[in-house]
């Protein structure tokens, strides 16, 4: 009988024993497992230090996995029909068992997994990991992320309450500023002129099988081009990797980091969960709009652009101009070597410290200065609202960060490496801050309060 | 043409066909279309003079205000606000649609009093037949700016 188990357990692992012992049969466990496949089987010892990589991309899979698993059990117990699913939602939270942990869990992993995404990407960024060879993973990474917002921005309807309603209002309606066929798309993805039963079951349709699909896909190919592309090796300021550098098996090496990384962030996940509720407001009224109407969270930073920028601006041009720069990212050939290093250099250290300030701090600035001094269209009554508030603002804005750019490069002597970084951190930093003014900072009416 | 090349030719034809037929099944499939009576159809609401002149009305299923200007002429103003969609309610006190999502502020024929809304209210399509008033919604009319073009006054009673 024994043999016969045995038997099958070898047909199962291709005849490789299930615990393997020695080096080589653990990289052929490796090579012949569809899932650990998706892994080297030998890593550069310094590549999988937890202060390089910080486990980001491991917990964005880890995340997608607790998604999927929730995702599937609230499935089982929700309709998405306008008539039912604000009550399926308050079913979950009071009369299933653990309905609302496992909601709660849903939740919170789908916006951690936005955060994780993000991060993930700016690790790669600061630590120059992403030119050659690795400038189309960096693509996949990009569409990972737009996938991962457009699986939250879906999800986010589905709750039926007057927060999915209204967020999903204004984040489509932005759509119709897209010249020619922006309001089609919108008309396309709502199912109609308007928030409503349609929109419903095509969020739903794309939120649980076409967009994890794509991520599920695209995931893959992903990790597998990891694997091809190398993992980078990070090395000190003004040093060489080694040709000796020290290699080891992914089999125990990688494989136990992970296991013990995801465990500690199932168990943090949990707690959170468990302590922490997801909100759910009254049932959608498409006859009353909130006061204020605000869009998801990670949409705070365009629609804090939305009240500076003509619409045409701040909810096409400006973002598309910030996702063109991030694909070109990649295939700029770098001046300075610093693949492996955070930051390039000594000086790319101060130069993006710099840029993080001077985001923040001209962000602040030129909002205030625009809600209590500068009003452009009243200035320029003439113009019509696209030029005052629309390409004379951004035409200054880019004349500062040629501004900027030139100093960096004729002040400060930088490198284009360095001044890129720089100009990359000025931006990042300023979008968070309009993120966070978004968030925090605007109240009724979108009037600047304070948060306390 | 070499026998071949023509074969290639054709069945990279024949799959260029099967992907179009595919793309345009599956367009279809999934493209929003309207049924009579609901949102997107036609509206009956009333009599001419069940509307005093300078009174607004709301129409929730149809997501139109019937507005009587002073005048007595007719306009059908679609509730949703130019800017970001949200619905806006009309604020009898200030006698002007306010918005409560942006603060935008629109006359009783939806002309703009207050940015960030870029352009007036936009109108449904509103006929007069033997003084009983219809309202397409359906049709939805876009303005850059509020004049008495679409103001419908009813026909004369002799």
């Amino acid at each position: 009988m024994s043999d016969f188990v045995q038997r099958v357990v070898e047909s199962i692992s291709r005849g490789e024993p299930l615990t393997p012992t020695d080096d080589r049969s653990r990289m052929r466990a490796v090579m012949n497992n569809l899932v650990l496949h998706l892994h080297p089987s030998k890593v550069a010892a310094p590549s999988i230090k937890l202060t390089y990589t910080w486990g980001l991309g491991g917990l964005a899979v880890l995340l997608s996995a607790v998604l999927v698993v929730t995702g599937v059990m609230l499935m089982f117990v929700y309709t998405p029909s306008p008539d039912t699913a604000y009550q399926n939602m308050q079913n979950l939270q009071t009369d299933i068992r653990f309905g609302q942990l496992i909601r709660n869990l849903h939740h919170w992993s789908g916006n951690a997994m936005i955060v994780v995404v993000v991060l993930h990407m700016l690790r790669v960024l600061f630590t120059n990991a992403l030119h050659r060879p690795r400038e189309f993973n960096w693509l996949l990474g990009l569409s990972l992320l737009l996938l991962t917002g457009a699986a939250n921005f879906t999800g986010y309807l589905l709750p039926w309450d007057q927060r999915a309603y209204w967020a999903i209002t204004v984040g489509v309606s932005l759509l119709q500023y897209v010249p020619v066929v922006g309001e089609g798309i919108g008309r396309f993805i709502l199912g109609g002129p308007e928030v409503d039963a349609t929109t419903l079951t095509n969020f739903y349709g794309l939120h649980v099988a076409v967009i994890p699909l794509m991520l599920f896909g695209i995931m893959s190919f992903h990790l597998w081009r990891t694997r091809k592309d190398g993992f980078s090796i990070p090395r000190r300021i003004g040093t060489v990797i080694s040709e000796k550098v020290e290699r080891v098996t992914t089999i125990p090496h990688l494989i136990s980091r992970e296991a013990v990384f995801a465990l500690v962030m199932i168990a943090i996940l949990l707690t959170w969960a468990a302590l922490v509720d997801a909100p759910l407001e009254e049932a959608a009224d498409p006859a009353h709009s909130p006061n204020p109407a605000k869009a998801a969270w990670y949409f705070m930073g365009i629609q804090e652009l939305l009240l500076h920028f003509h619409p045409f601006f701040a909810a096409i041009v400006i973002p598309v101009l910030g996702l063109v720069g991030l694909v070109v990212l990649p295939y700029l050939e770098p001046d300075v070597d610093g693949e492996g290093i955070w930051f390039l250099s000594v000086k790319g250290r101060w130069l993006a410290l710099l840029g993080t300030v001077m985001g923040v701090a001209g962000t602040v600035l030129l909002v205030l200065v625009d809600e209590y001094v500068l009003n452009l269209p009243e200035l320029l009554p003439s113009l019509p609202t696209i030029l005052s508030n629309g390409w004379i603002p951004l035409a200054w804005l880019l004349g500062l960060l040629w501004l900027y750019w030139e100093l960096l490069r004729g002040l400060f002597r930088a490198y284009r490496s360095e001044a890129r970084l720089s100009l990359f951190c000025l931006l990042l930093a300023s979008f968070i801050t309009l993120t966070v003014i978004g968030i925090a900072f605007r109240g009724e009416g979108m009037a600047l309060v304070s948060p306390l | 043409m070499k026998r071949r090349n023509f074969l290639k030719a054709s069945w990279l034809g024949l799959l260029a066909l099967a992907g179009g037929e595919s793309a345009f099944i599956g367009l279809k499939f999934v493209s929003p279309h309207v049924d009579a009576g609901e949102f997107g159809g036609l509206f009956d609401v009333g009599a001419v003079d069940d509307f005093p002149s300078g009174s607004v009305t709301p129409f929730v299923n149809g997501r139109f205000y019937l507005v009587r200007l002073n005048d007595g002429g007719f306009l059908a103003v679609y509730r949703q606000c130019t800017h970001l969609g949200c619905s806006v309610p009309w604020n009898a006190e200030q006698q002007q649609f306010v918005c409560p999502c942006h603060g935008s502020a629109f006359e009783r024929d939806g002309e703009v009093l207050n940015p960030p809304a870029p352009r007036p209210l936009d109108l449904f399509a509103l006929t007069i037949k033997d003084g009983q008033i219809r309202v397409d919604t359906g049709k939805r009319i876009e303005r850059d700016h509020a004049d008495d073009r679409y103001v419908v006054y009813p026909e004369a009673t002799a």
